[in-house]
């Protein structure tokens, strides 16, 4: 059986994955971006929790993926077989490229300029949501985006805990041992990797000030 | 290059304040034994002991070399930095005793380098202050018409540039039509045109000099180009390594004999090729 046959006769099957992993992927990068990008404009000003989320954030990136899915399997509300554990684990693995983008973002700005606002007389505040984030949006983009190609991959091994996606596929591929069947799987989740990041580079260049 | 040169005569408005800084009897500003130090491992003293009052409606020129410390009295002045001794008090009061926020907004700041926000337009920049103060957009956009005309450059053309379209010395223009946005009664100018060819320049110069004494503003002028200073001040400080070292009328500043003024007089002498 070649890869192209199997595709064929199995396309309705793959697109489903196919949507299924999507769906995943965004409920997992809003989750993210919600808490990531809030949480990285707290630690502008708040040295220990910074060094507490960015410590964790670091941490969850740093547990191989298949591991951190078993380890919420036990865990009661969060944890169990299927979508959800793995959209928490989805988030915790998204969540260190977000959160440090936003904060170096937020912080990597022209010191002159920063002075300036103060100078105008600006609050912390006003300063954060008018000078430092509007400055920093192309940075948190590229965290949202290098956030974004992480999750499409790892989220094939949520199969691994019932979750569906395209993970079905490569697993069952590498039970059955074909590469026809692991390659349904795995083109798909590359194309859309390689279209979100297309995609989210072209917006990031179109925030970008010159 | 062509600069359109500004007419300050348009400048109506900027003149609101003339008479509420007159009201003020006391002086604007006051160092009273103010030093500045660095805690770093070895303590660096970068204004030492300054005692120094600015009447209001003055213009004070600081002079002096690079480092000298300009920049430095300028920032203690609207507390972007505290003294480590004595205090600036700033209209009757210490700034330590003001609400930073509230303090400079009633400051207007032309920083070196302009200073200008990247993300915003010429016109988003001029009305930073307007629209922190909540000002209506009618009122806003007139004053941001009107600023950009009294710094000549043509509103229409350049309300809507983003400040790196713009060649230095206009951006250093937009820099002074945003400190003066809300008419404070103070003004910091951190070497406001040092970035003009000197055409405009001393244009620029010649104009401001007319806007300074009509305004009754209380204005401190950092530089380090004599001319200027001879030109637009009513008070010329001289300052070295921290200290005040000459403080003078610009006719009396000609006239003293210390080195470090003569080095700076020295530069007015004419050009060796000149005709005698
Ligand atoms: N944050 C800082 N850390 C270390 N040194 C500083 C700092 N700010 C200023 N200085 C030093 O303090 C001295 C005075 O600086 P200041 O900026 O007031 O000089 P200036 O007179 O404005 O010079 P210029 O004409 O070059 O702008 C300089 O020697 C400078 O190196
Ligand atoms: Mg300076």
């Amino acid at each position: 059986m070649t890869p192209w046959t199997f595709f064929l006769e199995h396309r309705a099957e793959i697109l489903e994955a196919t949507a299924d992993h999507l769906t995943l992927v965004i409920i997992a990068m809003v989750f993210a971006i919600a808490i990531g990008v809030p949480l990285g404009m707290l630690i502008v000003h708040r040295p220990t929790l910074r060094n507490l989320a960015l410590g964790l954030a670091s941490i969850f990136q740093t547990i191989p993926s298949l591991a951190l899915f078993g380890f919420l399997i036990p865990i009661p509300f969060i944890g169990g077989i299927g979508r959800r554990t793995a959209i928490v684990a989805l988030v915790l693995y998204a969540l260190l490229p977000i959160l440090r983008n936003t904060y170096v973002g937020l912080t990597g700005i022209d010191p002159a300029v920063l002075e300036a606002a103060e100078a105008m007389g600006m609050t912390q505040s006003q300063i954060l949501w008018r000078v430092r984030l509007p400055l920093a949006r192309a940075v948190i983009l590229a965290g949202i985006r290098t956030a974004t190609i992480i999750t499409i991959g790892v989220a094939t091994i949520a199969a691994a805990i019932g979750a569906g996606g395209l993970g079905t596929f490569i697993f069952r591929g590498v039970a059955m041992v074909s590469d026809a069947v692991i390659l349904a799987g795995a083109i798909p989740a590359a194309l859309l990797a390689i279209a979100a990041d297309l995609l989210l580079g072209l917006l990031e260049r179109r925030l970008k000030i010159a | 290059m062509h600069y359109d040169v500004p007419s300050l005569e348009r400048g109506v408005s900027i003149e609101m304040n003339a008479k509420t800084a007159a009201e003020n009897t006391g002086p604007a500003i006051q160092f009273q034994h103010v030093t500045y130090s660095l805690s770093s491992s070895v303590p660096r003293t970068i204004v030492n002991d300054i005692c120094l009052s600015v009447a209001s409606g003055q213009t004070l020129v600081l002079l002096g070399r690079s480092g000298s410390g300009k920049t430095t009295l300028l920032k203690l002045i609207n507390s972007l930095l505290v003294p480590t001794a004595g205090q600036v008090i700033v209209r009757g009061r210490a700034t330590t005793d003001w609400d930073p926020i509230r303090l400079r907004r009633g400051i207007g700041y032309v920083i070196q380098d302009a200073g200008l926000f990247p993300h915003f337009t010429v016109a988003q920049n001029i009305a930073l202050i307007p629209s922190l103060e909540r000002w209506d957009a009618t009122r806003t956009a007139a004053r941001v018409d009107e600023l950009l005309s009294l710094v000549g450059l043509e509103p229409a053309e350049y309300c809507n540039r983003r400040p790196h379209q713009l060649s230095g010395g206009q951006r250093q223009r937009v820099g002074v039509a945003r400190a003066l946005a809300a008419d404070p009664p103070i003004l910091l100018m951190d070497e406001p045109f040092g970035a003009l060819d000197p055409v405009t320049r001393a244009e620029l110069q010649r104009e401001f000099s007319a806007l300074a004494r009509r305004l009754g503003k209380t204005i401190v002028f950092v530089t380090h180009d004599v001319r200027e200073a001879l030109l637009l001040a009513s008070r010329i400080i001289l300052l070295e390594s921290g200290r005040i070292i000459a403080d003078a009328t610009p006719q009396g500043f000609l006239r003293i004999d210390h080195p470090e003024v003569q080095a700076f007089t020295a530069c007015l002498t004419p050009l060796p090729g000149a005709s005698a």
